[in-house]
């Protein structure tokens, strides 16, 4: 950045970080190799996910033209108008497999937990930020209710995963803020302390199935072991190069649920064995560290806080989804993040990734 | 506090100095936890990777066994005794029928589908997994099945299965020498199992469950093969990866001589009884027949519970193999035995004569023994007293030898133990002896006893078989044999003959002996029976009392129920100078052995020595002539 150029380049007048881009591409490409092998080769499925690609990249090229600014002015706002309408789901939402996730809007579905998982790290980064950093700590009672409100909303419906990927890109905002390491050890300490209260009082009965699976998940191998060991199985049978794209046995006789999405790591496991997974990690560890590169250089603690937030997010997405599959952690619907098959999830985070250009490409050069 | 909030000061570079410890702090952990997950996978993929790929394996790896085809039983010239016939029946697809009921409709006008099939296939579609195969309907005719493949095209889904099933094509002919073979039962899959045989059954649905099927069913049965197919999670076959052939059950030759078979079974005529011949060389049973008899090849397609309950409850007892299992007082077939031991022990010579008034009596003891002769025969030789069947000449002479001699004596001649032969379903007979009495009455033996059982009555019982392989003893000068039914075995495509079990010879005192008793039996044949034959013959009947009359009775065969009547019996050899036959016959209840069975054992033999010398019968066997 010696350049501190006055005439940007193309990239930053279309406001494109192009070493994130290059990287999200990276993965979006591995991703249709991947469902092209998972959903059995089916054309209209890599079609649909084809266009939900354009789709959401066409929306980060749209957000990243959006000043940081706009962000920080709309996110409160935003926040309750998501509040809201997670109230309106829990009296009116669409029940769909056992939980009420989704508004019928007449002309379409809508999970306004998506609309939070973005609009509150923004509410929250504009919240500490308005503080001097590190933030004091009569402030985070103010953030404890922002975070509580949505988190418990969300894992109401019931939707475990959502509910963490709110509550951690919220705790991230925290950290990142310098909040004292005494805090952070004694809320650490809160959450182990509040495992047992979760574990009997507010966890459903299938979620605590699905802990127990995960500890022993050849207890019940046909029925909700079933997912993990085949998972596993798949994963483990990949050895070290894999069985070959389009010729994982798992994934293609269906020993494998749910592979095209939430499970499509075990897929890769299988296919391309240990050296595919690690070239995936290899490729996720860019795009997080160029998000945090991104982050220590924006401009304003908000920027730094909500770049910061989102990358960290990513990564979440990321451990819990790959935890999940290779049976360390217990099974939550988390997809693998630009790479598993579906809409929703993909355009949350491409919108995130277009706050996080957006941060990039709209720093003022100002001698200081 | 609000005022002082406001006025608190952003301090911009130590909070974006801040901010980047805390970034750095974050990638670290970030690095450290996708670690912990390369760890994880490292375990799974690199340490554990044999046995999650063995898992993946077991999941997508079928192994299909495929049945070994049947080896096949001939006779002794190669005439097909038991066969693999194919098999129809016609399945369906679950998954490929729309709408079952109303394509059983049109199918009826095809193939009829009885009520019963179409309620049974209706209530078996409710268990059935939608993709595999199941029954519609068992055992197509031939007509059945071209009707339905030409208009197989109007009912996908279905089809026809071709499978193997025994047949045996002479139907109850020779049912209680081959058995038949039968579906797979638990006591079966036990006895497999603890034979460690069980694996090679997989594919295997019947198995041999009596006779020659059951005995040899090691070597009928042969090795499955099997198919390794690729499956997906629902179990259907993706593909075949790989296919080893079955390898078939031995074809094996019994002794049997079909023709002998036939004409044995027509003599019999349907009337209760058991003809056994052997050929005296080997010890090979040339024909065994059981009369009455059942059709073997209903017990392969699974007998219907009437049809078994009829066949147990007869009381002409079809189930039962007469030739090995029933037990009979041998009576006078015996004497030639009794006489060669009275001979062997000294008790009487060639010579010696016995007055017999038409009775015998134990000295001091008041109780007459009847001979059969009212008014007996008067002075009678050994050779007199085998012609005329003098049962006085052998109350005296059991009377003298007394039961411990005979008993050891009738041991060697195989009376009281199984001969050994090679089908499961054989009794021992009883050769009583003082233990054997002690044991089986707690009483002490009497002399009474032992004059019964010197003609061949009393506790003595013996099977046809055993009657048939003394005789072959007699015949033979000793020579003994196992007796039989296997002759060779086909490896590939050569013909091993099996070893024949000759045991140690039954070795006599003085041999001259063998000669006085078998020239007594040819002097009994050729001065009735026999005495217009063609060729040599020897023989001795027997009439065996079922039923004890009184002292002072007599017996009058119209008089008494037919159960209760005597029980015919012979012996008979042939040629005498080198014999390649013998045999033994007993009717049930049918009275005189030599008015009923005589004819019997002439016409047998008749058949067996007269005719036409085909080039295969026995061509090249030792012969053994009498010195």
């Amino acid at each position: 950045m010696t350049a501190h150029s006055y005439r940007p380049n193309i990239w930053q007048r279309l406001h494109i970080d192009l070493p994130l881009l290059l990287g999200i591409l990276a993965l979006m490409c591995f991703g249709l190799f991947v469902i092209y092998s998972a959903g059995g080769e089916d054309i209209a499925l890599m079609e649909r996910q084809l266009v939900r690609i354009g789709l959401s990249l066409a929306i980060m090229l749209f957000v990243a033209q959006i000043n940081p600014e706009v962000f920080r002015r709309w996110a409160f706002p935003i926040y309750i108008a998501g509040i809201v309408l997670l109230l309106g789901v829990h009296f009116f939402g669409e029940i769909n497999k056992g939980a009420r996730r989704w508004l019928n809007l007449g002309f379409m579905e809508f999970q306004p937990s998506e609309l939070i998982k973005l609009a509150f790290p923004i509410t929250m980064a504009w919240y500490i930020s308005k503080f001097p950093l590190p933030p004091k700590k009569r402030y985070l009672a103010g953030a404890g209710v922002l975070l509580l409100v949505p988190t418990l909303l969300i894992a109401k419906q019931p939707d475990l995963g959502t509910s963490i990927l709110v509550a951690a890109s919220g705790i991230f905002v925290l950290f990142l803020s310098g909040m004292s390491w005494a805090i952070v050890g004694s809320f650490v300490g809160g959450v182990l302390a509040m495992l047992p209260v979760l574990w009997f009082f507010l966890m459903h009965d299938y979620q605590r199935t699905r802990v127990l699976t995960l500890l022993d998940p050849e207890k019940d191998p046909l029925g909700a072991g079933y997912h993990i060991i085949q998972s596993k199985i798949a994963i483990g049978s990949g050895g070290l190069w894999g069985k070959g794209w389009l010729d994982g046995t798992q994934s293609q006789l269906e020993f494998l649920p749910e592979r095209h999405t939430d499970f499509i790591f075990a897929v890769i496991g299988e296919e391309f064995g240990l050296i595919g997974s690690l070239l995936l990690l290899a490729l996720y560890l860019y795009v997080i560290g160029r998000g945090l590169v991104i982050a220590t250089r924006a401009q304003t603690s908000f920027a730094r806080l909500l770049a910061g937030s989102i990358t960290l997010t990513f990564f979440v997405y990321i451990f819990v989804n790959i935890g999940m599959v290779s049976g360390i952690l217990p099974v939550v619907g988390v997809p693998l993040p630009l790479i598993s098959y579906g809409g929703t999830s993909m355009l949350t985070l491409m919108t995130g990734f277009g706050i996080l250009m957006s941060i990039h490409t709209h720093r003022r050069f100002v001698d200081r | 506090m609000a005022p002082r909030k406001r006025m608190a000061m952003h301090n911009h570079a130590a909070e974006a100095s801040l901010f980047k410890r805390r970034a750095i702090f974050t990638f670290i952990c970030v690095v450290v936890l996708l670690c912990i997950l390369f760890t994880n996978l490292y375990q799974l993929q690199i340490l554990s990777y044999t046995d999650y790929e063995t898992r993946s394996n077991d999941n997508r790896i079928r192994v299909v066994p495929v049945a070994p085809s049947r080896g096949l039983i001939y006779d002794r010239h190669g005439q097909l005794l038991a066969e693999n016939q194919p098999f129809f029946s016609l399945e369906l697809i679950p998954e490929k029928v729309t709408d079952v009921a109303s394509t059983l409709d049109a199918l009826n006008e095809v193939i009829e589908i009885s009520n019963d099939e179409r309620e049974n296939l209706l209530e078996a579609l409710k268990y059935h997994r939608r993709f595999k195969p199941i029954t519609v309907k068992n055992r197509l005719t031939e007509e059945q099945v071209a009707a339905f493949s030409v208009n197989q095209h109007r009912f996908p889904g279905f089809s026809i299965d071709a499978g193997l099933k025994r047949h045996y094509p002479y139907n109850g002919l020779m049912t209680h020498v081959l058995g038949y073979v039968g579906r797979i039962n638990n006591r079966d899959q036990a006895a497999l199992q603890s034979a460690g045989l069980w694996k090679n059954y997989a594919a295997t649905n019947d198995i041999g469950k009596q006779g020659i099927e059951k005995f040899y069913e090691n070597l009928l049965h042969g090795t499955p093969g099997h198919l390794e197919e690729e499956v997906n999670n629902r179990g259907r076959t993706i593909r075949t990866l790989k296919s080893v052939a079955p390898i078939p059950g031995q074809d094996i030759h019994l002794t049997l001589d079909l023709q002998l078979q036939k004409k044995a079974m027509e003599l019999l005529d349907g009337r209760r009884g058991s003809i056994v011949a052997i050929d005296p060389r080997d010890g090979g049973i040339l024909a065994m027949v059981s009369s009455p008899t059942y059709d073997p090849n209903q017990f392969v397609h699974g007998i219907s519970s009437k049809a078994y309950g009829e066949l147990l409850n007869s009381r002409s007892r079809p189930l039962i193999n007469r030739s090995t299992q029933g037990q009979y007082a041998p009576a006078s077939t015996v004497k030639p035995h009794m006489a060669l031991l009275g001979l062997e022990d000294k008790v009487v010579t060639a010579k010696t004569r016995v007055w017999d008034p038409g009775f015998w009596q134990i000295p001091n003891v008041d109780h007459k023994y009847r001979d059969w002769k009212r008014w007996g025969h008067g002075w009678v030789d050994v050779n007199g007293a085998l012609v005329h069947s003098c049962d006085t000449y052998f109350y005296d002479l059991a009377y003298k030898t007394g039961i411990d001699k005979m008993s050891h004596f009738m041991l060697q001649f195989g009376f009281g133990e199984r001969t050994g032969v090679d089908i499961f379903e054989e009794s021992a007979g009883i050769m009583p002896s003082r233990e054997w009495k002690r044991a089986k009455y707690n009483q002490p033996w009497y002399i009474g006893d032992t004059i019964s059982v010197g003609i061949g009555q009393g506790y003595w019982t013996t099977t046809p078989l055993q009657l048939a392989n003394s005789t072959a003893i007699l015949a033979n000068n000793g020579q003994r044999f196992v007796p039989h039914l296997l002759k060779s075995v086909e490896n590939d495509t050569t013909k091993v003959d099996t070893l024949i079990d000759e045991m140690p010879p039954l070795e006599l005192k003085d041999p001259r002996n063998w000669e006085i008793i078998n020239s007594a039996m040819k002097d009994t044949a050729h001065k009735s029976r026999f005495v217009d034959a063609g060729y040599t013959a020897a023989m001795k009947t027997g009439t065996a009392q079922v039923f004890t009359v009184a002292e002072d009775e007599k017996y009058d065969a119209d008089t008494i129920d037919e159960h209760l009547r005597d029980n015919a019996l012979i012996i008979a050899y042939a040629p005498y100078e080198s014999p390649k036959i013998v045999l033994a016959v007993v009717l049930e209840n049918a009275g005189w052995g030599g008015a009923n069975a005589g004819p019997v054992a002439r016409a047998l033999l008749d058949e067996y020595i007269l005719r036409d010398e085909s080039p295969t019968v026995t061509a090249g066997a030792p012969n053994n002539d009498r010195p």
